[in-house]
């Protein structure tokens, strides 16, 4: 990833619900200073003079407490902690609850060129949003050959060799109803460490496909709006392969994972071979999958039947004693 | 495995033309081969994958060759690029 500057943070388009509202007070020189850590730092410690283990790479949150404390400080005109704060090269400041610092505050920041950011938010909700966002910002990225898909909500990512055809079974999905997030190349990037969200390498190019005999089309103007997605959660693993009369497939539906970037998923292994109709599997996957997920597992309750009906016949062999059910018996005699 | 550097020698950058060129030859070869850029690394078979590249005039790029014919793959993509995919 290229650095993240603290202009790259006030430029960042954020959606509503997560919107900073950030806003450049001063210290204009400092914007393009990189943050470097997806930490916040509050400095109330600091500012009482404790420096030890004191994050200064990281983004300066001024809270309510840190305010009033500054309050206090400037009243008693001592501003030694605030000159020492600033000596760490902070990326920036931000004061929360739309207020603004003094004048001489500022006049420290401007010499030490450090942005001075102002946010109409309170703490606990710009917090909140800034560790999501910087979590997304600094999340570790892979790209990957394949194609990622939402099939009733949940995000496929179907991998294969070229030309096993990965986009003619994407494209089947989306005639179905399904939509698409990005054919061919799909940017992963890991969050809290615990999930993967897939999106296409560059919004410009995204939802384009390219099928063999018809060149590069668009699904945006073809399909419309409801057959694309920008980002989705990587929930199951699809992997197209070449039918191979050798090897064996999973026929009871025991469950195969792959981990990628740390993060074990679900993973199927599809066969593709004539007559063989990969979009209606890949639903099928999907609705197995949710099932899974409410905590229903098909092959395994199946098995569970087998053995109950099992152990029924033994029991009933040996209450009526008789060596053998008779064809006709077994109606009448299971109430 | 086979590694060569390339360079983009024209002006338009890797657009659509140039890399259908680019996967076609990529394609006609056994091996799995890869283009791999700063950080960013795709699969030279895809037109897709390519044009993300986003590779303009006089961007460095890696290529990455595995597979049985790795020799020959090489040379067939940096003879495309040095020829200006004429």
């Amino acid at each position: 990833m290229s650095e993240f500057t603290v202009l790259d943070l006030l430029d960042l388009d954020l959606k509503e619900h997560n919107h900073l509202q950030l806003k450049c007070l001063a210290g204009r020189s400092g914007l393009s200073r990189a943050i470097t850590t997806d930490k916040i730092s509050r400095p109330g410690l600091a500012l009482a003079g404790y420096f030890v283990d004191f994050a200064g790479e990281s983004i300066q949150l001024f809270g309510r407490g840190e305010q009033s404390y500054l309050t206090l400080l400037e009243k008693n005109n001592d501003w030694q902690n605030i000159e020492k704060l600033f000596s760490y090269n902070l990326p920036c400041v931000i004061f929360i609850g739309g207020t603004k610092p003094s004048e001489h505050f500022i006049d420290i920041a401007e010499k030490n060129a450090t942005a001075v950011l102002t946010t109409p938010l309170e703490s606990a909700v710009f917090s909140r949003r800034a560790y999501q966002m910087l979590d997304e910002v600094f999340a570790e990225t892979e790209t990957i050959h394949g194609v990622l898909v939402e099939v009733f909500g949940i995000g496929i990512l179907i991998t294969g060799e070229s030309g096993i055809g990965k986009s003619e079974a994407a494209l089947e999905l989306i005639e179905r109803g399904h939509r698409l997030i990005s054919d061919d190349t799909v940017k992963l990037r890991r969050l809290s460490d615990n999930y993967l969200i897939g999106s296409g390498e560059n919004p410009m190019l995204a939802h384009h496909m390219e099928i063999r005999g018809l060149g590069i089309i668009n699904l945006h103007n073809l399909f419309g709006v409801g057959a694309i997605r920008e980002k989705k959660q990587v929930q199951l693993l699809v992997h197209l392969e070449r039918w191979d009369e050798k090897k064996n497939y999973d026929r009871l539906g025991g469950q195969e994972s792959e981990t990628i970037m740390g993060i074990s998923l679900p993973k199927i292994t599809l066969p593709v071979s004539l007559g063989r109709n990969v979009a209606s599997l890949i639903e099928m996957a999907a609705r197995n999958e949710r099932l899974r997920k409410l905590g229903y597992y098909s092959s395994k309750e199946f098995d569970q039947s087998v053995l109950k009906w099992l152990e029924s016949q033994a029991a009933r062999k040996l209450y009526y004693n008789t060596d053998a059910l008779k064809e006709g018996d077994y109606d009448d005699k299971r109430s | 495995m086979t590694t060569r550097d390339l360079e983009v020698l024209t002006r338009a950058g890797i657009h659509a033309r140039p890399a259908s060129m680019i996967a076609e030859t990529a394609n006609r070869y056994e091996s799995k081969i890869e283009i791999e850029k700063e950080n960013m690394r795709i699969n030279a078979k895809s037109i897709m994958g390519i044009i993300t590249l986003g590779a303009t005039y006089r961007t460095k790029l890696h290529l990455i060759c595995e597979g049985s014919d790795e020799e020959e793959a090489a040379e067939a993509m940096e003879n495309l690029f040095r020829n200006r995919f004429e």
